[in-house]
């Protein structure tokens, strides 16, 4: 029989309308999954009673083992047991191979670009690996919670690059879970810890696990966080603090430094004990083989002082990166086992002048910061506003104006619900209509932009160029629906349209959009003022004829109008050959020619004005 | 008769309580839907209705509305493990069949 969790005030489910959502920390050495039970954030554990998950995967003829059992057996059977499957995710087999002189298995290449690792049971992909992991905590949860879940947050390093995580979504994907959101693995540990409801500030994250070190420093405003800079060393960490004790070890006793696999595990394991009793005392025993000796706190902190060094350098970069004083930072989220160490949280302390929150134990803070998150995603807390506010567009939305340029409205980063106007005039005399043509992308020209969908405003008052006045709104719903309506403000004439902007473009398409925008800056540049000044020509192009046809006869001879019509000609054929220098030069060329036509047009319409009017009238 | 719970589940409401930082108690409840006819519902409370009757057992305030009471006096709510899964349950005297779920009875 079902048991029931307490729910916030009218939000108990119905029967069998339980919405069970969980936080999965997918992590490179160990995994762990956990959930919101009657408000209480907690781990899921194994029947074993078990919390962490070794995200180690064995393949053997007819099993599958994940975990403890296929860690045990790493040794004896290495070609099919896959360890770090992380660090494979996303990458190429040009990249794997790279990586391949730190990993014993055979890389083959599969059908896509993804590369494939040989084992008993035929060639299996990294994402397949995940998955593996990822349906056993799937299990878990689903044994622990008495349910199938509506669906998963699941972390990822906020380094990882879009293939990464989108081949983390295909691995949750495969493994039958749905994915609410993949989550920075630095937000959640934040999250956990309740910063996200904060107004704003600086916080940096630091990560010391078993084998990597990953340092972020996190903005935060309105409950969105921001990446402003990731850094770390992909081989730094607990194991390394290991690996000191162990060759302090072998320096102090007449034990050879060739050591056996089996005994080299053996001292590691003591080494890893010694350091973990550190923690709390100040002196301990280490035996190996015949020898002993006391190892004490302040010997064991003078052995791991180069390595926790190196973080610290890790840290400064970063802040450095993020352009901001260690002083600016706020708060410091301790996350991995490592930092349990007190010379850690001293150094750590140190370095950002604040005191490091650890009272989350570090091993499943991220876990615990994306059950938290999964819990608001699946609508079990939308009680008093306090819901998680994530969510931001990933592109700018904009419209199309003159010359075929992208004017953002909305830009990038902001979150939703959002909404954002802008005035918008004619361009020609008598205009009474205006296309509205909606883009979303980072790029100045419009075709480089993703078009979402084009509406026309009827209607306008004809209206000399430039005099009326169109306001265009772009608004965002929570959903992530976008509707833009434009409206004539002294008719009051109205269009709108909605659209859902993010619909049909991929992660992947978003970062390609992204990156493009960043690399060919200096090419939309140059694009964005080539326009600038071909619109520029053919206002005045469209101002100069429209004066000579109702001007041009009464105030011009022959030769005045034939320099006009030379330097318009000239004029057109520069903004054909698109040349911004060339059009510019031109534009003020037959500006010049135009200046004493302007002047007596000037007069006359002066004239005109004062034709039959006596001194008197004049000057009242 | 009135309603009471276990210490353990006391012990479970107290932790809920204050990890969330806030509610006067306990709502326990029933809704007319579920497979077999009547729903339990468990949810913390912030604020009273006047209608509210209010129990205390264990340290923790138990409130129901009167529509409720009706079905649960004498409830016990008890806090229970079955295997990996752990969670609240009512042992509930008025009740005649429960459902195999064991979210909705019938009276």
């Amino acid at each position: 029989m079902a048991l029931l969790q307490i729910s916030e005030p009218g939000q108990s489910a119905q029967p069998h309308q339980h919405r069970l959502a969980v936080g999965i920390d997918l992590g490179t050495t160990n995994s762990l999954v956990a959930t919101v039970r009657s408000g209480v954030p907690e781990t899921l554990a194994d029947v074993q009673g078990e919390v962490i998950l070794p995200s180690v995967v064995r393949y053997l003829p007819e099993e599958i083992w994940v975990g403890q059992a296929a860690k045990n057996s790493a040794a004896q059977d290495p070609l099919n047991t896959i360890v770090s499957v992380k660090r494979l995710m996303g990458r190429g087999l040009a990249d794997v191979q790279q990586l391949g002189t730190q990993m014993p298995y055979h890389f083959v290449a599969g059908g896509s670009q993804m590369p494939f690792i040989e084992t008993v049971q035929g060639p299996k992909s990294p994402v397949e690996v995940s998955a593996d992991i990822l349906r056993v905590l799937r299990q878990r949860a689903e044994d622990a919670l008495g349910g199938s879940l509506t669906g998963a947050v699941i972390t990822v390093p906020a380094y990882f690059d879009d293939a990464q995580r989108q081949a983390t979504k295909d691995a949750a994907t495969l493994a039958g879970l749905n994915v609410l959101r993949l989550l920075n693995e630095p937000t959640a540990a934040a999250v956990a810890y309740g910063l996200d409801t904060q107004a704003e500030g600086v916080i940096a994250v630091y990560d010391l696990g078993g084998g990597t070190f990953d340092i972020s420093i996190l903005r935060l405003s309105k409950g969105v966080f921001e990446v402003m800079a990731t850094g770390g060393d992909s081989a730094l960490g607990g194991d390394d603090f290991d690996h000191a004790i162990a060759d302090w070890v072998i320096k102090n006793s007449s034990i050879s430094a060739n050591l056996s696999p089996a005994e080299q595990r053996t001292l590691l394991d003591r080494a890893c004990r010694a350091k973990e009793q550190l923690s709390q005392e100040q002196q301990v025993v280490l035996q190996f083989g015949d020898w002993r000796g006391d190892l004490t706190r302040i010997t064991f902190e003078t052995l791991i002082e180069p390595l926790i060094s190196r973080s610290l350098k890790a840290c400064r970069r970063a802040l450095r990166d993020a352009e901001v004083e260690a002083q600016e930072v706020q708060a410091v989220v301790m996350v991995g086992g490592s930092t349990r160490v007190p010379k850690v949280r001293q150094a750590v302390a140190e370095l950002f002048d604040t005191e490091p929150l650890t009272n989350i134990d570090p091993d499943k803070v991220v876990a615990i910061g994306a059950a938290i998150q999964a819990d608001a995603l699946a609508g079990n807390r939308q009680d008093d506003g306090d819901m998680l506010l994530l969510d931001v567009i990933p592109l700018s939305l904009g419209l199309e104006t003159m010359g075929g340029l992208m004017e953002k409205i909305i830009p990038r980063n902001t979150t939703i619900p959002v909404a954002r106007a802008q005035e918008f005039t004619t361009y020609k005399d008598g205009q009474t209509a205006m296309m509205i043509h909606v883009l979303q992308g980072e790029r100045d020209l419009i075709s480089d932009c993703r078009s979402l969908a084009r509406f026309e405003l009827r209607g306008i008052p004809p209206m000399v160029a430039g005099a009326a006045k169109i306001r265009v709104t772009f608004q965002v719903d929570a959903d992530g629906l976008l509707s833009v309506s434009a409206r004539e403000q002294s008719s009051g004439v109205e269009a709108s349209i909605q659209i859902k902007p993010s619909y049909g473009l991929t992660d992947a398409e978003i970062a390609r959009m992204l990156e493009e925008s960043l690399t060919r800056a200096t090419e939309d540049k140059n694009a964005r003022t080539l326009r600038e000044q071909q619109v520029d020509a053919w206002r005045l192009l469209e101002a100069v004829d429209s004066a000579l046809t109702t001007d041009g006869e009464r105030l011009l001879n022959a030769n005045e109008r034939e320099s006009i019509e030379a330097a318009m000609l000239r004029l057109r054929a520069a903004v054909d050959e698109q040349d911004a220098g060339v059009i510019e030069q031109r534009i003020k060329h037959l500006s010049q020619v135009t200046d004493a036509f302007a002047a007596r047009r000037m007069d006359d319409s002066i004239q005109k004005a004062l034709a039959g009017k006596n001194l008197d009238e004049i000057e009242t | 008769m009135s309603i009471s719970m276990t210490p353990k589940a006391a012990q479970h409401i107290k932790r809920s309580l204050e990890a969330r930082g806030k509610g006067v108690g306990i709502r326990l409840g029933v809704h007319t839907s579920g497979c077999s006819g009547m729903a339990y519902a468990l949810e913390f409370v912030d604020d009273l209705a006047p209608e509210d009757q209010v129990f205390e057992s264990e340290g923790i305030k138990i409130i129901i509305d009167p529509k409720s009471l009706v079905y649960l006096e004498g409830t016990e709510l008890d806090f229970t493990r079955e295997g990996l899964n752990e969670g609240f349950k009512f042992n509930n005297p008025n009740a005649r069949t429960e459902c195999g779920c064991g979210e909705s009875f019938s009276v």
